[in-house]
């Protein structure tokens, strides 16, 4: 039975993430079930929006600050953390499992001697245990386990828990960190034009070797463009050069779950499905009928992805 | 400098996976195990920190004799020699971060690999606890790695771009796809591994910290609608999303 659970914040920019609202309401839920307290905690070197995290139910947040702290530092973020947990007697942490969630969960667990559970897809009470449901094998199966150890850490995958409206009062407190640890740190982002990440998209257009040549990407991009969404690609355009690898889909690539899935030209070998097969709706286009992306699709179109995806873009114009 | 790759086995990306009996591993059988696919960018990015910094590449594995034939693979891409961390116990990612940190630690290491995340659990924690409880610095998912005079400049993957970290070391580096374009052994490569060495060492790892209640395959999904065979099929397929889906 948790004692207290702190959701650990990120903010980039000094925002505050969506995912991070994912686990704030999280922790609010299990604080609920177990009657046991509940803060939040975001390294930061300012922070606006905070009030977000009280209207997820989560009124105790303390905002940990320091200079060096408006880039992610492993290091630095991780000693932070791990001493506001131990002061504040936080047995149970909670993440969203993002670059940065990933990054800095096991750092922190280290420094708590706690067990860690990532890429949670559920997390419920069983007799005082919490049991996380967790994707392996790239999502072909499915793990139930339990944390045994004091301290408890997971990672929440992104876009699978919901956010949801339960506002408390908020306490901010803002406190600064004595003798931040910046041994390592971010000095800078390079971002990749500005594009939306497909680990962040609502909707993904993914685009496969059906497309024929690197120069015909361009109908995805369009597509994509129409719907707000990011592109994706199958490992086979990625290997060929075609697509940088932060927009892979798959085991090697990354693991998706959008509300929409659109797989234009994508056969969907194994390693693909295993990616993507979560996504909420997925739609496929593909001139092969007995095409694998079939079997895990709500929606397909047999056909020719040169004809569909202008026409499709078209109509979609129409009512977007 | 001295320079560790650690590696592990998974199965091959292309398996179908099937449930053991009992419930709470998978089914072995007739299943091909491969090295870690970003292990090798790993082994890769060791090889090259050796041929600019000169030193000793030593590649590292937890596990059993199973584990002899990835590790030659590292071999003959180019590691000097190999050390077998021996254990039959039941493993968590603490139980291997535990052993992997044993031997960095004794063994002096300056520099460790491994891949981001072992595509079969697939918890991309070992790199942060080993780190930890070897008392060095991390960083995680690199696809870009320079060392001048024991400091570290590193680009990490991010949501929508990559992010410049800067450390020191002694270090370990989790690597991505996009590292490095690693190697094929070649056949002088392969006879060579035959003959370096591949020393095996007797561990127990603690307890697992993590206790797995049970393992399943996810429900298969519904048969979905084929809505048409060309774009006269589009307007449909719109409204199905729009009015059935609602996700635009």
């Amino acid at each position: 039975m948790p004692k207290m659970i702190l959701a650990v914040i990120e903010q980039r920019e000094g925002k505050i993430k969506k995912s991070a609202l994912e686990v704030a309401s999280t922790a609010a839920k299990l604080a609920s079930t177990y009657g046991c307290g509940v803060a939040a905690v975001v390294p930061a070197a300012s922070v606006e929006g905070i009030e977000a995290l009280a209207n997820c139910g989560v009124g105790k947040i303390t905002v940990l600050s320091d200079a060096g702290f408006a880039n992610y530092s492993t290091s630095g973020y991780a000693k932070a953390v791990v001493d506001f947990a131990k002061n504040a007697g936080a047995d149970t942490l909670i993440f969203s499992g993002t670059a940065l969630g990933k990054d800095l969960a096991p750092a922190v667990a280290a420094g708590l001697d706690a067990a860690i559970v990532t890429d949670a897809i559920s997390l419920e009470d069983n007799g005082g245990d919490i049991v996380a449901v967790r994707p392996v094998f790239a999502g072909k199966a499915l793990q139930k386990v339990v944390a045994r150890s004091a301290n408890k850490v997971f990672t929440l995958r992104p876009n699978v828990f919901p956010v949801v409206e339960s506002p408390v009062t908020a306490s901010v407190e803002t406190v600064a960190v004595a003798g931040a640890d910046l041994t390592t740190t971010a000095t800078e982002i390079k971002k990749a034009g500005g594009k939306l990440d497909v680990a962040e998209a609502n909707i993904i257009v993914s685009g496969g070797r059906g497309l024929k040549e690197s120069g015909n990407f361009h109908m995805v991009e369009e597509l994509a463009e129409v719907l707000g969404a990011a592109v994706g690609a199958s490992r086979a355009v990625v290997d060929a050069g075609w697509r940088p690898h932060g927009e892979q889909v798959g085991q090697t690539g990354k693991t998706v779950t959008p509300s929409l899935y659109i797989a234009c030209g994508i056969s969907g070998a194994i390693q693909h499905l295993a990616g993507m097969a979560s996504s909420k709706y997925i739609v496929a286009i593909n001139k092969d009928k007995d095409a694998p992306i079939f079997n895990v699709a709500d929606y397909g179109i047999v056909g020719d992805v040169f004809e569909i995806l202008p026409a499709l873009k078209e109509e979609l114009k129409k009512v977007m | 400098m001295k320079i560790a790759v650690c590696v592990s086995n998974v199965p091959d990306t292309a398996t179908k996976i099937k449930i053991a009996a009992g419930g709470k591993e998978i089914d072995k059988a007739g299943v091909t195990f491969i090295v870690n696919p970003y292990d090798e960018f790993a082994i890769e990015e060791a090889v090259r920190t050796k041929e600019k910094f000169g030193g000793e590449t030593v590649v590292i594995s937890v596990g059993d004799d199973s584990n002899k034939e990835i590790m030659r693979k590292a071999l003959a891409m180019g590691i000097d020699s190999g050390v077998l961390l021996k254990t039959s116990g039941a493993l968590d990612s603490n139980g291997v971060a535990t052993l992997l940190a044993d031997e960095i630690k004794s063994g002096g290491y300056d520099i460790v690999f491994m891949g981001k995340q072992s595509v079969d659990y697939d918890s991309s924690v070992t790199g942060q606890l080993t780190a930890a409880k070897a008392g060095f610095n991390c960083v995680t998912v690199c696809v870009s790695l320079s060392i001048d005079n024991g400091a570290i400049t590193a680009e990490r993957e991010i949501e929508g771009g990559r992010e410049v970290i800067k450390s020191a070391l002694p270090a370990v580096i989790t690597a991505q796809k996009g590292l490095n374009d690693p190697r094929y052994p070649n056949l002088k490569g392969i006879m060579d591994a035959k003959r370096k060495p591949l020393a095996e060492k007797p561990v127990s790892a603690p307890a697992p910290l993590v206790e797995v209640v049970e393992m399943s395959l996810p429900a298969p999904k519904a048969a979905g609608r084929i809505v048409g065979t060309d774009a006269s099929a589009v307007p449909e397929l719109v409204r199905l999303l729009r009015e059935e889906a609602k996700v635009i």
